[in-house]
């Protein structure tokens, strides 16, 4: 047996947050499981492998893989430029980071299809290249990007803030490159938490659903995501297949996130012992 | 120990509960109202005839009566009220989804008796908006197979208005071929040409106007005439020689009027519906009014020299759901 | 060594130049076409759009919401993070994952989960209608929908930092015989005291914005259900673009609002944690 916990609460705490999390989370869970029961392996397995269930996984992982990638590369240059340098402006492009939390997703799905149609401020460029944003699954991506920005900046920036500079000032007083002394002491450091920022940006663009639908046209096989089909089919009466596709999209999540919280905890013990 | 964790997890469910339930009782009102359910083209149409109601009822009866409406794609809807949404009266796009709900024992299975014309007050049908001009000389169904014309139509699949729409283009095919796989490969053509696929009629019709996407957009003839109410100089509209003889039904939703003790102003609600002046309103907002005195009045704004099919040409609903919009069926296999 | 400062120079003001254009495009043009597109008809045609009854109404009801969600997170989130930070117990892993689950759902599934607990299909429904209660398809799902799409959100802020704290004080305190209320507030609070502001703004600034899983419970009731996203997308959809825009603009400016007063906090935290 364990010993006795020192710190007092821990009852309270502990069953607050089951109460809450049961509530929230885990009843409302139940439930779709048990309606995904109802169906048997071979039902369920079909109405997941329909040609046109599969092109909407496959729309939505790749949209969002593509997106959160973006992200990962724009988020860590973000975070850089708002941690080390100082430049007029900065507070306020700090600020502008949560953006995509405060603007509602469907106002957001507006106002970008509405700039990156053929006929937009930013579409008419593109256009003349035959690039069509709008309406295609590059829409989709740009809108996932947008979705996505603050969770990798926001992963990256604290850690930036805390990396002890001695590592690097002693590396440039031992001679080394700018861009050696990131990629061997910085960017290591910063790679856990840019994987995480990653994962949650991915774990998000996965469900997307408010700022998809204005841009992404819903062409079948082409630009319908998951979450579309699950709407859909929910309109077609049809619950047992929107109970299976979204069973098949939670535990993705699930499993995103776990990933997630192992690199995390992995990345507090590592940075606990050195300390 | 364990008592305590029992006792705190109590307290915050009665917290939680608590302050749903006072969040949740709004102020309940001393008149009357009802809840129209309805599909998305019908909005302006509701917004005044729901005065005129209001108007009637409160000299009949001297209650104030608010009518508190809903839209959205007519088959979502009709799930909503399945699920639990409490609508005293439900006024969809096709009888189809009214049936969805009466099969759930939330209406009458004889609906379409309750009132005249089958529950039908007014009817529509479908038709094309083009960019002022036909840049693409689009005149009938055929057109729109051809090469490089840009169709925008709905999700059959989610909207009750792309149902007609895919239907009139069957209906079509059908006369002109008379052949089954033949009309396939018209309605395959068509589908191809289809640029966004939103999922309702209003999103469709933003994606051809707002978004300038498409030559064409397959739309009900009164949302087509208001979109050229609204801009005159850019597009115009197109007859085909066949179409469908659009009839959205209208129902009383017994299970949620017996509970809600409404029975009475929901059903003079409907009824209201077919009289002259209300039939007049329809007239106004491009419905097609069933009343034949109303519809002679207004024959110069329908196109009435359309040949138009009428779903029981087809089998009625349920056949030609399970035929061309059920999975695998028609509609998918074009697709694949 | 010359060369290199300027080296660094280029690399810095490329960055920067990077993070805003990129920023700039994504976040602040989709702003500045609401704007534009909420003026175009004139400050009038503006006034009245937002002045409207059913706007006032759709305004009320998100706030009220919002302030529920913001309240039971809060406190939710308090618990949670004092419970997983400061002891050790089994599945502690499943459970950090549990609560962030809700960030991950695609919004159409939850609202889809809520229907089916809730809804007319479940055993629950029978007893709520006894009782006159109404979830779906009223204002406490309306409610439950935004609670369960911000639920992780103060925990996930407080976490961190309450891991990085460590337990040692408390440990030491408890050991000097203080009680638990005592421990929290006179040393866990201060520590975490900016992080919490902070996952209230994020909690508050999300929960206005919430459109997929509300627009699954709300059943569009005009002036009854109806959030100001949905009363945004409902003006779309009645070609009243201006007006849409115009609704818009009121989220747009509580978004620059809370992301300002962020701002504020943030700086003044730090401000404190330096003295």
């Amino acid at each position: 047996m364990k010993q006795k916990r020192v710190i007092p609460g821990f009852g309270l705490s502990i069953g607050v947050t089951l109460t809450m999390v049961s509530f929230i989370v885990l009843i409302p869970l139940a439930c779709l499981l048990m309606n995904v029961t109802k169906l048997s392996i071979g039902e369920f397995i079909e109405i997941i492998t329909r040609k046109r269930v599969l092109a909407s996984f496959y729309v939505s992982l790749m949209t969002a893989f593509v997106a959160s990638l973006i992200n990962a590369v724009m988020g860590m240059i973000i975070a850089w430029v708002l941690v080390r340098y100082e430049f007029p402006g900065k507070k306020i492009i700090d600020g502008m980071i949560e953006l995509p939390f405060a603007l509602p997703t469907a106002v957001a799905g507006m106002a970008l299809t509405y700039l990156t149609a053929d006929e937009g401020w930013v579409g008419s460029l593109f256009a003349r290249f035959g690039i069509h944003i709008a309406y295609t699954r590059i829409g989709i991506i740009v809108a996932l990007v947008f979705v996505g920005i603050p969770f990798v900046v926001r992963a990256v920036q604290p850690v930036l803030e805390k990396l002890d500079p001695s590592y690097e000032e002693a590396a440039g007083v031992l001679g080394a490159k700018r861009s050696r002394i990131f990629w061997k002491v910085i960017f290591p450091e910063v790679l856990p938490t840019l994987f995480t920022g990653f994962g949650l940006a991915f774990g998000r663009c996965l469900g997307e659903y408010g700022s998809v639908v204005f841009i992404a046209g819903n062409k079948p096989y082409e630009t319908e995501i998951a979450p579309l089909v699950v709407m859909s089919k929910l309109q077609e009466f049809d619950y047992e297949s929107a109970t299976a596709i979204s069973l098949v999209m939670l535990v993705v999540a699930f499993v995103v996130l776990f990933i997630n919280n192992m690199v995390q905890a992995r990345n507090a013990k590592i940075l606990n012992g050195g300390n | 120990m364990k008592k305590r964790i029992v006792g705190i997890q109590i307290l915050l469910l009665v917290l939680l509960s608590v302050m749903l339930t006072a969040c949740g009782a709004s102020s309940r009102h001393k008149n009357i109202s009802i809840v129209n359910v309805s599909y998305d083209p019908t909005r302006e149409f509701y917004e005044e005839y729901n005065k005129l109601f209001a108007d009637y009822w409160k000299k009949q009866t001297g209650q104030n009566v608010e009518v508190i409406q809903s839209h959205g794609g007519s088959g979502k809807q009709a799930l909503e009220v399945s699920n639990g949404l409490e609508a005293d009266v439900v006024t969809l796009a096709l009888e189809y989804d009214i049936d969805a709900i009466a099969k759930e024992g939330l209406i009458r299975k004889d609906w379409k008796k309750q009132f005249k014309k089958d529950s039908a007050p007014y009817t529509s049908t479908i038709v094309f908006v083009v960019r002022k001009g036909n840049p693409k000389q689009i005149k009938d169904w055929d057109d729109l197979a051809k090469d490089g014309v840009g169709v925008i139509t709905p999700n059959p699949k989610t909207s009750g208005g792309a149902r007609w729409n895919y239907m009139a283009a069957w209906a079509y095919a059908m006369e002109k071929y008379g052949d089954e796989t033949k009309a396939k490969e018209l309605l395959k053509k068509i589908y191809s040409n289809v640029l966004v696929l939103d999922s309702g009629a209003r999103a469709a019709t933003t994606s051809f106007i707002e978004n300038k996407q498409g030559d064409v957009l397959i739309a009900w003839e009164n949302e087509a005439y208001l979109s050229i109410r609204d801009f005159p100089d850019e597009y115009e509209i197109i007859s085909p020689s066949i179409s469908m003889l659009a009839q959205p039904s209208v129902a009383v939703v017994d299970d949620v009027v017996d509970y809600r003790d409404t029975r009475e102003v929901a059903t003079a609600y409907l009824d209201y519906l077919y009289t002259e002046d209300a039939q007049k309103i329809a007239a106004r907002n491009y419905y097609r009014p069933s009343n034949e005195k109303v519809l002679e009045k207004y024959k110069d704004v329908f196109d009435l020299s359309m040949q138009l099919k009428t779903i029981d040409d087809f089998g009625g609903w349920d056949a030609v759901y399970k035929k061309h919009f059920a999975d695998g069926a028609i509609f998918d296999q074009i697709y694949e | 060594m010359k060369k290199e400062e300027r080296n660094a120079a280029i690399t810095k003001w490329v960055l920067i130049g990077i993070t805003i254009l990129f920023l700039g495009i994504m976040l602040l043009l989709p702003l500045i076409v609401v704007l534009v597109q909420a003026f175009r008809g004139g400050i009038a045609a503006y006034m009245s759009a937002v002045a409207d009854e059913y706007t006032i109404r759709a305004l009320l009801l998100t706030l009220e919401a919002t302030l529920c969600a913001v309240i039971l997170n809060t406190i939710f989130g308090l618990f949670a993070s004092f419970a997983v930070t400061k002891f050790d117990f089994k599945w502690k892993k499943i459970l950090t994952t549990l609560i962030d689950v809700p960030v991950t759902v695609s919004p159409i599934i939850a609202g889809l989960i809520f229907i089916l607990l809730f809804g007319r299909r479940s055993i629950l429904y029978e007893w709520l209608k006894a009782i006159h209660i109404k979830v779906v398809f009223a204002v406490p799902g309306i409610i439950l929908a935004t609670i369960f799409v911000t639920f992780p959100f103060i925990s996930r802020e407080l976490i961190p930092i309450m891991e990085a704290q460590g337990k040692d004080e408390e440990e030491a305190a408890a050991l000097m015989g203080a009680n638990g209320w005592t421990i929290f507030r006179r040393i866990t609070f201060p520590h975490i005291k900016w992080a919490l502001l902070y996952g209230i703004v994020l909690c508050t600034a999300r929960a206005m914005g919430e459109f997929g899983a509300v627009s699954v419970l709300s059943g569009h009731l005009r002036g009854r259900t109806n959030t100001l996203p949905l009363h945004i997308e409902i003006l779309f959809n009645e070609f009243q673009y201006i007006p849409a825009f115009a609704v818009s603009s009121i989220l747009v400016v509580l978004a620059i609002f809370i992301l300002v007063v962020r701002s504020v906090l943030e700086s003044r935290g730090k401000k404190e944690y330096e003295s």
